[in-house]
């Protein structure tokens, strides 16, 4: 600690160069911060309390391929499976593209079966959506969100579903009520959700009829989640319609993996970042060794062996590194709401900012060391031959 | 000579640039006594700033024997030397060499970080040191605020803190005006008669020279006088 005044002042001799390399850096791992967030969140997606007994059959091939509506009644029959019901993706949003609505057609006393107590609805607007063929049930932040409230006609755009009657891709429904999430982890996850009749949907679509995205399933028994997700392929093993059949949670995550290797992407995005900011770091760090050649001569002089005129100088990278580390994730972590609106069905954590500290104390040893061994092999004589 | 603070036995250094060798210092030997204030005249490239590197641990002889404050330095690796000089040796430029970003406080501390006084005694002693240069009113103030003779003092409280047996002095006023360098000059007599303190110093100024208590010429990389000073 003692040589930390020594440090410090020397990292601030030039004032204006470090405040644009903090600044520089600062934004690199403000990047890294929340780059990382969304990877972490990618790989840990937010199963829930009620997550664990439930298991979706999609495609084999792929989520875009429908299932025949007619494997309900076979998974139905698998032992161990309490309830099962389907959904398909409609695709929606409203007004404009940004405005996403996960919007899912609902089969509904098999759904409200298979999620049961996981949802707080009044008794009310539950009777009122099961009389109104064209009636939604909204969560109540998406209400929020557009504005929309119980008795409003909303539009919504799919990019999928044409209508059989005009060959339309709107599709009008009736907000009759809204829900909340029971289990508050479940929140984030629902808060985009809008459900509403199966049959209006497959009565209304101009293709696909008889066909479902995926099946839902709840086990009795979630220890037995892996037998029966198992059987469950079995059944439909060498058909046209092969299945796979995986925890909810996991589902999630291969959903969202459709965008593509995220992890990859985000990783090459922040490889080209600090590969960037390893040589601007480098030369500045480099250039303030160079310039500082008679003052470390001095240091040396007076007596700094070989091994503390190093440390200083790994002591200064670090100190750069770490303070735009810290400044650059705390921002990231003031961005953590920001983010979970963007990211829903995932878990946002801070722990994803961990590694920043480890890549800035790598950074700093990366960008540091070459000066530092220059610094240490400095010939003291040389050295103050120049400035005597 | 027992009480020598400097004692150099067939000492020879040759640098070698290149497939150039050059010849700097032939066969020197020298004692100085412990307490003297030794100036050591020459012309340029005579050898004398060599000698001086030689004698405070900065380089190493190329053959011979150099004792300084009882400890032969041609036997000394590279750390043990750097903390020899810690301890034995103060330094002193033409240029003062201070630390541009700390105050003269700051600069003079810098020694005794490789002390194990803590912060408080630091500043103490530096601020002691100070005071003794007659600069303490100066303490807060960087290298850019303080004229020459001003920083050429702290460079000289730097060197006196840790206490060293031994100060070594490469032309200490020659970036001074005649003024200024009497005043460094005065303060390097009396850190020699009231304190005790060894000194060499190299000059090519004859009026700083008669400061000191001996003078040595040299040329050609060899002492014009006999090599033991009393």
């Amino acid at each position: 600690m003692k040589y930390f005044p020594l440090v410090w002042a020397t990292l601030w001799r030039k004032k204006t160069r470090t405040i644009f390399t903090l600044l520089s850096m600062v934004v690199a791992f403000l990047l890294f911060g929340m780059l990382e967030t969304i990877d972490y969140a990618f790989a840990h997606p937010s199963g829930g309390a009620t997550g664990a007994d439930k298991l979706i059959t999609i495609n084999k091939y792929s989520i875009t391929l429908l299932l025949p509506f007619s494997d309900a009644q076979a998974i139905r029959a698998v032992p161990g499976v309490a309830e099962v019901t389907w959904l398909t993706w409609l695709g929606a949003y409203y007004q404009e593209s940004k405005n996403f609505v996960f919007a899912l057609p609902v089969d509904t006393d098999s759904y409200f079966n298979l999620h049961k107590d996981e949802f707080i609805v009044s008794g009310e607007q539950m009777q009122a959506y099961r009389n109104t063929r064209t009636g939604a049930l909204v969560n109540s932040a998406l209400m929020k969100k557009f504005g929309w409230k119980v008795g409003d006609k909303v539009p919504l755009h799919s990019t999928i579903w044409t209508q059989k009657k005009d060959a339309s891709l709107d599709w009008t429904f009736d907000i009759v009520g809204s829900f909340d999430a029971r289990d508050p982890t479940q929140a984030g996850q629902q808060a985009s959700t809008l459900l509403f009749h199966y049959e209006l949907f497959d009565e209304g679509r101009s293709f696909g009829k008889g066909n479902v995205g995926w099946f839902e399933e709840r086990v009795g028994d979630p220890s037995q989640s892996a037998a029966i997700a198992g059987r469950i392929d079995a059944l439909f093993a060498n058909s046209p319609n092969e299945t796979k059949t995986q925890p909810a949670k996991d589902f999630a995550l291969a959903f969202m993996k459709q965008l593509g290797d995220i992890g990859f992407v985000l990783r090459a995005i922040l490889g080209a970042v600090f590969f960037t900011l390893l040589f601007l770091t480098g030369n500045t760090m480099m250039q303030s060794v160079r310039e500082r050649t008679p003052e470390l001569a001095v240091l040396k002089t007076i007596g700094f062996g070989d091994a503390k005129v190093l440390g200083l100088v790994i002591g200064e990278s670090l100190l750069l590194c770490v303070i735009a580390a810290v400044i650059g994730l705390g921002l990231s972590y003031a961005a953590l709401p920001i983010i979970k609106l963007g990211l829903q069905g995932v878990e946002v954590s801070p722990r994803a900012l961990l590694p920043g500290i480890g890549a800035a104390v790598l950074l700093a040893l990366a960008v540091g060391t070459p000066p530092a061994l220059r610094a240490m092999r400095l010939n003291i004589v040389d050295a103050l031959a120049d400035k005597r | 000579m027992s009480d020598a603070i400097v004692s150099l036995r067939n000492v020879d250094k040759r640098y070698v640039r290149g497939k150039q060798s050059v010849e700097v210092l032939q066969h020197l030997n020298l004692d100085i006594a412990k307490g003297d204030f030794v100036a050591l005249m020459g012309p340029s490239g005579s050898g004398k700033t060599t000698l001086l590197n030689l004698i405070g641990g900065l380089d190493t002889a190329t053959a011979g024997e150099i004792t300084v404050a009882g400890q032969r330095l041609d036997q000394l690796r590279e750390g043990a030397l750097a903390r020899w000089r810690a301890r034995h040796v103060g330094f002193v430029f033409q240029f003062y060499n201070l630390m541009p970003m700390l105050s003269a406080q700051r600069n003079v501390e810098l020694p005794l970080l490789l002390t194990h006084l803590s912060g408080a005694q630091r500043k103490t002693n530096a601020l002691a040191a100070l005071t003794l240069v007659g600069i303490a009113d100066r303490a807060k103030h960087k290298p850019s605020e303080l004229s020459g003779g001003q920083a050429q003092r702290v460079a000289i409280a730097r060197a006196l803190v840790a206490d060293p047996t031994l100060l070594v002095c490469d032309e200490p006023t020659g970036d001074l005006d005649r003024k200024s360098a009497d005043d460094v000059l005065h303060l390097l007599q009396m850190l020699n008669r009231e304190h005790g303190k060894s000194i060499v110093m190299v000059t090519h100024d004859p009026k700083a020279a008669e400061f000191a208590s001996h003078q040595l010429h040299m040329d050609k990389g060899a002492l014009l006088e006999a090599g033991t000073l009393a």
